[in-house]
């Protein structure tokens, strides 16, 4: 009972990874297990609670419900490759700043999602906010300073850009 | 320029690594271990008849299945009952794989090892168990009538009983003073099951040492000191043969409490057996069905009272669903029993549990454990004598409270610490008052009118609550300062987000007057501190933040000492400022802490340039003293315990104002407040955000979680798909003000936040949709469909 295995190239924060993996190896596994990048998390495996959330061509997927095989010649983003040089982005600068973390097992899929959100919307509005993370659950904060987070977010984002 | 970071929303230190996915939780560890999975009664009650593997046996990577027959010693026994009670008569545990009977669904029958995860879940997929199905007995009724039994050797399914009474005024019991009462009222209210749920499940990662004969174990819980001893005996090692460290875990509220759970010795036994690593990590189904759960009750209530509220007499009779095994013991139910009375005098009180046996999962503590219920109880309690009398809801529960002067208040009971409950400090008035402010109470009737004038139903709801927190028996904390300057803290609890790395480096750096960044704290690890509980019913604060600033004190001493020495002075004219041990005034008659660590130790051999100022020839020394005097030791360094005589106590007060849908019946909370003592405040925004989270879940409990159990014993919703945990557009902005009442129990004067945000919501919720539909609730949580049904039934 040998399973086929398949070659897969990725392109993971900028850098080409390879891996051999069977068909049914999750994107998530692929990523955790075979290149060693735990920082994005496992919380459901059913694509509800959003922690395992990745940017695959710059798009949030959950990769729990991703397949690695279907990405193939793709490029993904985790929560490893946020930071550039050592200088953590506007978005995990927010989320230290405003408390929007406790246990930090969610926050890897927060931070991708709503690093997506302000690169496609740079100024939110309350509503547009609590939409962007209205798919992601978190057990330990209550979101409000999540959403803060997003804010305080969109104002670095600003300053750097300025 | 003085070092005080207590009381400051310092940032939190942990948030570093966790922001940039480098923090290590269960599953991030281990790469290239073994993968063990689980086979799992599919049937809430049945008899194992065979357990055939041999289809099994041919999947690739397979390393070893186990059954019951297959564990040796005590590891064949049942788990351990961690807390026995004399009042919980048939107390029962589950064995590690099912012995004969399965009681519950999820409950775990066969252990497979295997090269990676999925194919050890392939093995446990051919797996084929015969069973012969048992009547299962799910429900509270049910479960009491007694008629199909969940054990049998359990007549009845109770497992526990237990009466207490606290005569009123003039030693009359509770029955004389509500019948001798000018109101009375009776009636009944229930609590559905929810269950903490925290993102990251449970998960253990054993690594035997052959060559060395030890064992080390990673586990997500809320307790590896005890986890650690648990493993020790059933495995038969030698104590200091095993460490446990609690990594990094995604969330615990109280399910990580209970150990060992069945995975946290089969694991570490097969790794020894196997000389292999190995590691299990729960899966989001497994969660559901073969962790905890917790909430489920039905009381019957009995009040007497007076003209203007005053209750004189409170009759509560519980029915606690405790599920299939009692491995908690009752600490679930007493809290209800005891905690039920909140910030109030009630006169006469009686209060009689019924701890029941289901086919279901387990109940242990969650986040608030047992409050909920006996706030619930209450506070529907002060609302229908409100409703009653016809008066404000707030003057009937203000009519109730303890005063301020009358503190220590000894409410005559005993407490979940085998302790005497006696309130230590509190002003609840006070708080009253703030809230009513907060939420603009006095003025609600206009906004009510406003709304209903343009046909909208808004309704405003209040609860309060005492919070027993900081239990013992106790925690330790041991504080080293390194020839290099920097301070090593240990406690042995655990973390599970509450931020402990900050406050703890907090309390270190005000008590020992050094820059916080040169101060690092570990947590839940053995290796570094072997003595403790662990961390559950906020008192992780209180216990190891009093015995980490005891030990700094040790340390200071010690520093003052040494430091008087080598400057000539007297200690008692020494201060220490940003990590330089001075005179007070005269700041060039100094000496660094880091030196003063170097000469607490004498040396022969000098490793670097510092260390050459304590070796033997360094400087003058006294002949007739050893370099160690008496009574010292070697090192700047010092361990302190806490250990309390009984616990301290929390309050608050939550308002919400509510709006429900006279259509679809959807209820939407518009404003939510909170008016919170927990003594002094550490960290005001680590607090704030416990409060939140706290609130967070108290809204999944009110409005939208509950386990569905069909008559089979089949959790329907077992998903995050069909369990509804609120999201970010369910949770309301959450509205707070601080008061501090100081606990005269401990050095620092605080008590505990963790759990307070969750215990009052389904009160305040209840409280609120009463008002704006004028419809009695008497049951949580509320979907849109019950209050549908509700108006229905009106």
């Amino acid at each position: 009972m040998n399973e086929t295995r398949h070659h897969v190239t990725l392109t993971v924060n900028g850098v080409v990874r390879e891996a051999t993996v069977p068909g049914r190896r999750l994107l998530s596994d692929c990523l955790r297990h075979d290149l060693g990048l735990t920082g994005t998390h496992v919380g459901c495996e059913h694509g509800v609670c959003g922690a395992c959330t990745v940017l695959l061509d710059g798009e949030p997927v959950r990769s729990c419900l991703t397949l690695a095989v279907t990405v193939d010649g793709h490029e993904i983003t985790t929560v490893e490759g946020l930071a550039r040089d050592g200088e953590l982005s506007p978005v995990q600068r927010a989320f230290t700043e405003c408390h929007a973390l406790q246990c930090g097992f969610c926050t890897p899929g927060f931070l991708c999602t709503v690093t997506a959100f302000l690169r496609d919307n740079p100024a939110p509005t309350e509503e547009e906010a609590l939409e962007a993370v209205a798919g992601n659950l978190c057990r330990c904060t209550g979101y409000q300073n999540i959403l803060k987070a997003v804010h305080r977010a969109a104002e670095l984002q600003a300053e750097e850009d300025r | 320029m003085t070092t005080k970071l207590f009381g400051e929303p310092v940032r939190r230190r942990e948030d570093a690594r966790l922001i940039t996915g480098q923090g290590r939780y269960l599953d991030d560890l281990g790469a290239g271990a073994l993968a063990a999975a689980f086979v799992r009664s599919p049937h809430a009650h049945a008899r194992i008849l065979d357990i055939d593997v041999s289809a099994a046996l041919d999947v690739e990577g397979l390393v070893a299945i186990y059954t019951w027959e297959d564990l040796p010693g005590a590891l064949a026994e049942p788990l351990p009952l961690l807390i026995p009670h004399p009042a919980l008569t048939h107390g029962r545990t589950a064995y590690p794989l099912a012995r004969e009977i399965v009681r519950h669904v999820g409950e775990p029958v066969v252990m497979v090892v295997a090269r990676d995860r999925y194919l050890a879940e392939d093995a446990c997929a051919l797996i084929r168990v015969d069973y012969e199905i048992l009547k299962p007995v799910v429900g509270i009724e049910e479960a009491v009538r007694g008629v199909h039994l969940v054990h049998e050797d359990v007549p009845g399914n109770v497992g526990a009983h237990l009466v207490q009474e606290v005569p009123g005024p003039g030693g009359l019991t509770a029955r004389e003073a509500i019948e001798a009462a000018p109101h009375t009222l009776e009636f009944r209210l229930d609590v559905e099951r929810s269950a903490c749920t925290p993102l990251e499940g449970k998960g253990v990662y054993a690594r035997w040492d052959a060559d060395d004969g030890s064992l080390r174990v990673y586990s997500s819980t809320q307790t590896s000191t005890s986890v650690r001893m648990a493993i020790a005996a059933k495995l038969g090692l030698p104590l200091p043969k095993v460490e446990v460290i609690a990594p990094d875990v995604g969330g615990g509220f109280g399910v990580k409490i209970v150990h060992p759970w069945p995975e946290e010795i089969l694991v570490p036994w097969a790794a020894r057996l196997l000389n292999r690593e190995v590691k299990w990590t729960e899966d989001r189904r497994e969660h559901f069905v073969s962790s905890s759960h917790e909430r489920g009750q039905v009381q019957h209530v009995r009040v007497g009272f007076d003209d203007d509220g005053r209750v004189l007499g409170l009759e509560v009779e519980i029915l606690h669903d405790h599920g299939a095994y009692t491995p908690y013991g009752i600490i679930v139910p007493i809290i209800t029993s005891t905690q039920l009375l909140g910030p109030y005098k009630v006169g006469a009180y009686r209060v009689e549990f019924s701890s029941i046996y289901t086919n279901t999962v387990q109940v242990t503590p969650y986040r608030g454990a047992g409050r909920p219920q006996g706030v619930f109880c209450m506070e529907r309690t002060m609302d229908r004598i409100a409703a009653h009398l016809g008066r404000d809801r707030t003057e009937v529960r203000a009519a109730n409270f303890i005063q301020p002067d009358e503190f220590p208040y000894d409410q005559g009971m005993t407490f979940q610490d085998g302790r005497p409950l006696i309130y230590d400090s509190g002003d609840y008035p006070e708080a009253l008052r703030m809230l009513k402010e907060l939420i603009g109470w006095d003025s609600f009737p206009e906004i009510k009118a406003r709304a209903a004038a343009e046909g909208r139903r808004v309704g405003i709801g209040v609860g309060c609550y005492v919070e027993g927190t900081g239990v013992g028996p106790y925690e330790g904390g041991h504080v080293q300062v390194t020839s290099d300057g920097r301070v090593h803290v240990s406690t042995g609890l655990t973390s599970q987000g509450q931020g402990h790395e900050t406050v703890f480096a907090q309390i270190a750096a005000t008590e020992l007057g050094v820059p916080i960044e040169k101060v690092s704290v570990v947590t839940g690890d053995t290796r570094r501190f072997g003595y403790a509980v662990g961390t559950f019913a906020s008192r992780a604060a209180v216990m190891s933040g009093n015995a980490i600033a005891l030990a700094c004190r040790k340390v200071r001493e010690k520093a003052l000492r040494i430091a008087a020495e080598a400057l000539e002075a007297d200690p008692r004219d020494l201060e220490i400022t940003d990590g330089m041990v001075h005179v007070a005034g005269v700041p060039s008659a100094s000496i660094p802490l880091a030196t003063v660590a170097v000469l607490s130790n004498p040396l022969r051999y000098a490793f670097d340039e510092e260390a050459k100022r304590a070796t033997q020839f360094a400087g003058p020394a006294s002949d007739d003293r050893p370099p160690v005097a008496e009574g010292e030791e070697p090192g700047l360094e010092g361990r302190d315990y806490y250990s309390p005589v009984r616990s301290t106590f929390a309050a608050g007060m939550h308002a919400a104002i509510v709006e429900t849908d006279p259509d679809t019946a959807e209820i939407r909370i518009l404003r939510y407040a909170v008016v919170h003592d927990c003594g002094r405040l550490i960290n005001p925004m680590i607090v704030e955000g416990q409060i939140h989270g706290g609130v967070a879940q108290g809204v999944g409990g009110a409005l939208y979680e509950k386990m569905v159990y069909d008559e089979h014993g089949q959790l329907l919703n077992a998903s995050f798909m069909d369990f509804l945990m609120p999201y970010a557009t369910e949770v309301p902005r959450i509205e707070t003000a601080h008061l501090e009442t100081p606990s005269p129990l401990n050095p620092l004067g605080i008590k505990g936040a963790g759990e307070a945000g969750v215990i009052p919501v389904s009160a305040v919720i209840a409280s609120a949709v009463e008002d704006a539909e004028g419809i009695t609730i008497a049951r949580m949580p509320i979907s849109p469909s019950d209050l549908h049904h509700l108006r229905l039934e009106r």
